[in-house]
């Protein structure tokens, strides 16, 4: 990477707001440079939002997101991948390559750079094809080569394997796994706890809207020290 | 009865022998209305894909606004745009009233209204999907509308035809800003006017057959132009 990261990321006191109740916080939480952190929780605990506020994408009512460059830059270098991926009705060439017409580059780069995100996520013979008539798998594969072209510095995806079949999974996790190998920071959600020790390097486990315990993934799996966790970790339902 | 088919024999007998004065005003309510639309759409549909990506202080009211302007009666919009034109009013300089120009003027004033709310409509429920992903990509406000309005070209051509169905079969407004005068004038709606006042019903039914034979067709053929480009996909 030429510039510098957008990371380390310190969120102090932060707060979502919704219908006259905080949604999420106060919340306190950092962002190393490196490693894949996996979010975690019971429904409700606030995942989605805790994803949407480090992306901007929910105001914040309190409290601060100190990134390391400037907010304009922020945006630019991170990607979001929603749970129900937006396709656009387009092409899924044309999909892939927005982002980069987006960023003013040429119609010829883009779609050059966009064919070969298809190639890799194994979508280059539906490249002319309408998005929308994707299966659920290629559409969530096509979402997330659509944010890994613009090369982000951190990728924030949300539960982004919900519904999808143990194979279409799997290639998932190895396009993240190889995203993480080429620099790109990982942020992501999930309700499957394989998936959580097989990717993380570190927990950030959310309930109520606060992180209730955050740390590298190996203690927390093995020793979890609140009982909320202890009890979401065993299966239980988490008051 | 007997004079519906005596239209519908007229309308065949005009057709057939290419009647010059039928051509001349089938072609004089195509360049109207056509000119009328294209106008209307360059200003309605950006306008109602801003409406849907924008949000501000009134925009309800605006929106709510806009669903009245589209219900302005021809006549009224007619004598506005008259009183605009005439010798004593502001533009009247420019001579334009009893002009095609003049009729142009009143239905971009008609069909403006009518283009942008049903852009806006179909451009909202497009926002709605593409919101957080245009805004997670960080697209400017020209390139929100840029997207919805090219991915929604068809509900937005959709929009200019229900234009065009509208200002094809205008009357009120043309009539009072254009005169109605042979061989400068006058169109289908008018000369249909004229001629049930005048009694001729064969010639006026022959006229009315005409005019939706026209409006069927251009619906048709865009349709048919917009399915062959491929956008039938969506
Ligand atoms: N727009 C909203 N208005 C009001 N409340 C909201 C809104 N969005 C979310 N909430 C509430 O905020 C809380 C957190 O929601 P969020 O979607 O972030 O949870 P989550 O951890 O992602 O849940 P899940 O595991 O089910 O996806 C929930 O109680 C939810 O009802
Ligand atoms: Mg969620």
């Amino acid at each position: 990477m030429v510039d510098a990261s957008i990371l380390p990321l310190v969120v102090s006191a932060a707060r979502v707001r919704r219908d006259g109740r905080d949604i999420i916080g106060p919340l306190d939480a950092e962002l190393a440079a490196e490693g894949t952190t996996l979010v975690i929780g019971p429904n409700g605990a606030g995942k989605t939002t805790f994803l949407r506020m480090l992306h901007g994408l929910e105001r914040l009512s309190g409290g601060t997101l100190r990134w390391q460059a400037l907010e304009r830059e922020v945006r630019r270098r991170q990607a979001f991948v929603f749970q129900s991926p937006v396709m656009m009705r387009r092409s899924v060439l044309e999909n892939a390559a927005y982002p980069l017409i987006l960023r003013g580059r040429t119609r010829r780069q883009a779609r050059e750079a966009a064919a070969g995100w298809l190639a890799r996520i194994g979508l280059a013979e539906a490249a002319e094809r309408p998005a929308h008539v994707l299966s659920g798998g290629e559409r969530q594969k096509l979402a997330l080569a659509r944010a890994l072209v613009t090369e982000p510095d951190l990728l924030i995806l949300d539960e982004p394997c919900a519904s999808l079949d143990g194979r279409a999974t799997r290639e998932i996790e190895a396009l993240l796994v190889a995203a993480r190998a080429a620099g790109t920071r990982v942020v992501m959600s999930t309700h499957d706890m394989g998936q959580a020790r097989r990717l993380a390097s570190d927990v950030l486990f959310l309930h109520r809207g606060t992180i209730r315990e955050a740390g590298p993934a190996e203690a927390f799996f093995e020793q979890p020290q609140t009982p909320e966790a202890r009890a979401f970790l065993r299966g239980d339902i988490v008051e | 009865m007997n004079e519906i088919w005596q239209g519908l024999i007229e309308a065949g007998r005009l057709i057939a022998t290419l009647d010059a004065d039928l051509i001349e005003i089938s072609l004089r309510s195509l360049q109207v209305t056509v000119t009328a639309v294209l106008i209307a759409s360059a200003i309605g549909i950006p306008f109602g894909a801003w409406l849907a990506v924008k949000r501000f202080r009134h925009r309800r009211a605006a929106i709510a606004l806009l669903n009245a302007l589209m219900g302005l009666p021809p006549v009224a919009v007619g004598l506005f745009v008259y009183m605009l034109l005439s010798r004593s009013g502001p533009f009247g300089v420019f001579g334009l009233l009893f002009t095609p120009a003049a009729m142009i003027v009143a239905q971009v004033f008609i069909l403006t209204p009518l283009v942008a709310s049903l852009a806006h409509q179909s451009m909202r429920e497009l926002w709605a999907d593409y919101h957080d992903l245009l805004i997670s990509l960080g697209a400017t406000r020209r390139q929100r509308i840029a997207a919805i309005v090219r991915d929604g070209r068809r509900a937005l051509l959709t929009a200019a035809l229900a234009g065009f169905g509208r200002g094809i079969g205008e009357v009120g407004a043309i009539m009072i800003v254009g005169g109605n005068i042979d061989h400068a004038t006058r169109v289908l709606t008018t000369a249909i006017a004229l001629e049930t006042g005048k009694g001729n019903f064969a010639l006026a039914l022959g006229l009315g057959f005409v005019l939706i034979g026209l409006a069927i067709s251009v619906n048709w053929l865009v349709h048919t132009l917009s399915r062959t480009e491929g956008g039938a996909r969506w």
